[in-house]
């Protein structure tokens, strides 16, 4: 399941894509990540629990202000650097 | 008091709840199971027997979730002859879903509103839009109601069910009636520019004052709206057949602006008014009871 953290609003666009079937919730872009924006949560699929990387409830909404440090626009962020399964990437599109 | 939307101090905004029982009968084989989908606006219990739907409630959301979610199940459960303790496993779901006090389990509502369209339109379903009361899904699911990929947008009410009732208010026209309405223009207005449900004071008695008629205004920005949510859609990636449900899935006004704009038919909507027939808004709380199904098999199975 590919899950989109953030929003379209009148700047642009600005997501934050975890792919939790590749994810296996090694926690390496927790550890990184320099906003703690980062964190496992539990998924529920296929009728199991799944442990997988998410972005915090608190950061979503202003997720172009939380991730606009990381160089987003380029996807090369450390959390998805980071990552060994490429689960995570960035959409950034600001207008 | 003659005619509706003449009477004073009428709350336009109001929908109607309403609890349904499908014709068919049950026994103590059976297994019956609950969905209970706690959203911001409204609350929908369903219950299922063998996995088929059986009946169901919707209530209005009040300041307090445990109580909405006990109510909107009561509501469910009203006339059927089951008690609470006939279910054998109920899954909580919604925005208020760690807030369902009886629920065995809480699951999210994007993994229940997939199920849940899939029960309700069958296989063919790959796209899904979500349109509650405060926020708008975009959701891709597979063939066995698996979401793909999915996103929201929860950050600004515009476009959602809660802008719908404002609107409603504002132009005195019952919510039920405010998507046919809407289309009653010969010809299409441009969007509105500004959807904020803060200013769409403002916005309205402007377009009003330059002399709009209200069905213009209520077009403008119903299409504004169809806008936004067509945008979420191509996102995430519109793959047929693609379905709406949630309350302004019964807006009329919003499901044919958002076929003009994408290109596409949507899978007709079952007419909820219909005996016998299912309601996109109970999408959420038939998948999660779908869930609580498999999950009690599980269970049982281990």
């Amino acid at each position: 399941m590919i899950t989109h953290y953030g929003y379209i609003d009148g700047s642009g666009e600005y997501y934050i894509v975890v792919d939790s079937d590749k994810c296996s919730g090694c926690g390496k872009c927790v550890q990184i990540c320099p906003q703690k924006a980062v964190l496992l949560e539990t998924e529920f699929i296929d009728l199991e629990d799944k442990t997988v990387a998410a972005i915090a409830e608190e950061h979503r909404k202003k997720i172009r202000y939380t991730c606009g440090t990381c160089k987003p626009e380029q996807n090369q962020t450390p959390c998805v650097l980071a990552c060994d399964s490429k689960a995570i990437k960035c959409i950034w599109n600001p207008k | 008091m003659t005619e509706a939307g003449t009477v004073k101090g009428q709350e336009f905004w109001r929908w109607q709840e309403y609890h349904r029982i499908m014709p068919k009968k049950w026994t103590n084989k059976d297994l019956i199971t609950a969905g209970v989908d706690v959203g911001s606006v409204g609350s929908k219990a369903a219950i299922m027997v063998n996995g088929e739907a059986y009946s169901w409630g919707i209530t209005r959301t009040g300041s307090n979730s445990p109580e909405s979610a006990t109510k909107a199940l009561s509501y469910a459960l009203e006339g059927t002859g089951l008690k609470a303790s006939d279910i054998k496993y109920i899954v909580g779901t919604g925005y208020g879903r760690v807030n369902v006090p009886m629920a065995n389990k809480a699951i999210t509502e994007i993994a229940c509103h997939a199920k849940g369209a899939n029960y309700i339109w069958g296989p063919t379903v790959r796209t899904v839009l979500d349109v509650g009361g405060q926020d708008i899904k975009a959701i891709r699911i597979d063939e066995t109601g698996r979401v793909t990929s999915f996103l929201m947008n929860d950050k600004c009410a515009a476009g959602t069910g809660r802008g719908m009732e404002v609107f409603a208010d504002l132009l005195q026209i019952p919510i039920e009636d405010i998507g046919g309405i809407s289309l009653k223009v010969e010809k299409e207005p441009e969007p509105v520019s500004c959807t904020c449900v803060a200013f769409a004071k403002t916005e309205a008695m402007g377009l009003l004052r330059k002399g709009w008629t209200k069905e213009k205004v209520l077009a403008a920005y119903t299409r504004a709206m169809a806008v936004r949510m067509a945008n979420l859609i191509n996102r995430v990636g519109l793959e047929k057949e693609l379905v709406v449900t949630g309350g302004q899935s019964k807006n009329i006004g919003i499901v044919s602006r958002i076929e003009v704009i994408l290109g596409v038919k949507c899978l007709p909507m079952p007419n909820w008014r219909d005996e016998g027939s299912l309601d996109p808004m109970v999408a959420g709380a038939l998948g999660a009871a779908l869930f609580a199904k498999a999950l009690y098999e599980k269970a049982q199975k281990a």
